[in-house]
């Protein structure tokens, strides 16, 4: 499972210079702690697919998938919102599964496939979820709505694998698509707008249409 | 953040070797907590050894019928296996009330057991703390703490251990399978693996320098009614004020361990035998030399009642 990875201690701005991909490659796995100027950022090459392309990009060692996201793919509709794994308004799948990009750093992400919220639909071509969100009137301001469209999808779909919840009666039973189980689910995004019942009211349906 | 650098280990007894020779370097695996806490600057590894590709991530029976839990299984597949829904409902039930579902894809077996506390004296670096900064104080003591421990805390930290899950294994009777940096395997019983805070609390486990967690079994299952009940502030996605998990027998025999209570998963194994006259009688010896603060004494009212909702669910 191990892979190779590109890390160098180099400095950005000698990176920049021509040169720099012969610098990535030989530094190679020789880096250590020991030999590493931690006073500049460590840079690394980074290569993932989002929403079905394939990036590669060279980050300093400490970006998040998140930042990386936002900051250097210019993908804004992930929001940051705390930062630190509390609001989910940084939720995006990963091989098919949602979490907080926020507390992920990109470069444990070598080739996983990422959807955001740009990969779910377009304004032309909405997903159902999207669709759901804008009939319900499922946010007010809006800054966790990517957040909480990616989390609905992958809830759905944890329901559908038969994945329990704290609120599941029976824990070996199949669980049921319902606005218990979905409001459960769904805690870990925060929308201090207070949309809650609207978003529930939009999974229910697509839940619903999709059964 | 601090800057570091990175590798992949390719094997667990090399990972060991490697954070031994690294001072300072810390194991990468969900790292939903070990990330929040760097973005903080209350860790500042320079060096992370990421052990997410060494295939640590099964769910195996063993020999004598228990289950071979490996480091690197989620959380969310932890508490969605069969067997474990099946045979030991209790870790299930802690798994799921912990977190949220983006957080449990993420964190890892081992990872969980390894979180730090979420006193928020430790989050916030302004403030005296022993087990972040050894030797500059508590002010959790005579502070806000309302979420403190009431049991084996000391003059030095009254920090709480966060995790669910670890409550419910340490009612299972798990062990904890490690290697050390020399190749050397261990087990380390799940009871003297979290350490009480005594006057060192920022060392919390019993893990020497390097030493890596491959797995955590658990013995065969012992069947009962399992529960886990968790008092918070709000109905999902927090820390625990207290938890409870039991695994009662018919008989009502059992046991019971506490969460949000000590620095530990709390189990006195001596106060189970009382556990069939119900949970009055069982809070003496539980609770024996307990040290509440002004702030968090309805912690000892909320254990025996807890505990009573969960000896009824279980007899239900």
């Amino acid at each position: 499972m191990a892979s190779p990875i590109d890390i160098s201690p180099n400095r950005r701005d000698l990176l920049i210079t021509a040169g720099a991909a012969a610098a990535l490659s030989s530094a190679a796995t020789a880096t250590t702690a020991q030999t590493a100027d931690l006073s500049q950022p460590v840079i690394s090459k980074i290569s993932f697919s989002v929403n079905g392309a394939d990036q590669a990009l060279e980050l300093d060692l400490r970006t998040t998938l998140l930042d990386a996201l936002r900051e250097h793919l210019h993908l804004t509709g992930t929001k940051k919102g705390c930062d630190h794994g509390q609001c989910g308004a940084c939720t995006v799948m990963v091989n098919g599964k949602r979490i907080n990009s926020c507390l992920s750093l990109a470069v444990m992400h070598d080739g996983d496939e990422i959807t955001t919220i740009e990969g779910l639909g377009t304004p032309d071509k909405l997903h159902p979820m999207q669709a759901a969100f804008i009939k319900h009137d499922g946010y007010q301001c809006g800054y966790c709505t990517p957040g909480q469209i990616c989390s609905a999808v992958a809830v759905l779909e944890e329901i559908k694998a038969g994945i329990p919840s704290h609120v599941s009666d029976d824990l070996t039973a199949t669980p049921q698509v319902s606005a218990h189980e979905m409001r459960e689910r769904m805690s870990g995004n925060i929308c201090r707008c207070g949309a809650y019942s609207n978003i529930i009211d939009a999974m229910s349906e697509v839940a619903g249409a999709t059964a | 953040m601090k800057s570091f650098t990175y590798e992949r280990a390719t094997s667990p007894a090399e990972a060991a070797a490697k954070a031994a020779k690294t001072p300072g370097a810390r194991f990468i695996a969900g790292g939903t907590n070990l990330l929040d806490l760097m973005k903080l600057e209350i860790e500042t590894p320079p060096h992370l050894i990421d052990v997410n590709g060494l295939g640590l991530d099964k769910i195996e029976a063993t020999d004598d019928g228990g289950l071979r839990i490996g480091a690197l299984v989620r959380n969310t597949d932890l508490a969605a296996d069969d067997r474990v829904r099946r045979d030991y409902g209790v870790l299930s039930r802690a798994l799921l009330a912990g977190a949220s579902g983006q957080l449990r894809n993420k964190a890892t077996t081992a990872g969980n057991l390894l979180q730090r506390t979420r006193c928020p004296y430790f989050y916030d670096t302004a403030q005296a703390c022993n087990k972040r900064a050894p030797g500059s104080g508590c002010s959790a003591i005579g502070g806000f703490s309302r979420q403190h421990a009431v049991v084996g805390a000391s003059t030095a930290c009254i920090a709480t251990h966060p995790s669910d899950m670890a409550v419910a294994m340490r009612v299972l009777d798990a062990q904890v399978e490690t290697v050390k940096p020399d190749g050397k395997t261990r087990r380390i019983k799940i009871a003297d693996f979290h350490k009480l805070p005594g006057t060192t609390p920022h060392i919390e486990t019993a893990l020497q320098t390097g030493e890596f967690i491959t797995a955590v079994t658990l013995p065969k299952p012992i069947g009962g009614s399992h529960v886990y009940h968790k008092i918070r502030d709000r109905a999902s996605y927090a820390f625990a004020l207290v938890s409870v998990a039991a695994v009662i027998q018919p008989d009502g025999t059992g046991r019971v361990a506490l969460g949000g209570v000590a620095h530990k998963p709390w189990r006195v194994e001596k106060a189970e035998t009382d556990l069939p006259k119900g949970a009055k009688a069982v809070m003496a010896k539980l609770m024996a030399d307990a040290t509440p603060t002004p702030e968090n004494e309805f912690k000892i009212t909320l254990v025996e009642r807890t505990l009573s909702a969960a000896l009824m669910d279980a007899r239900a």
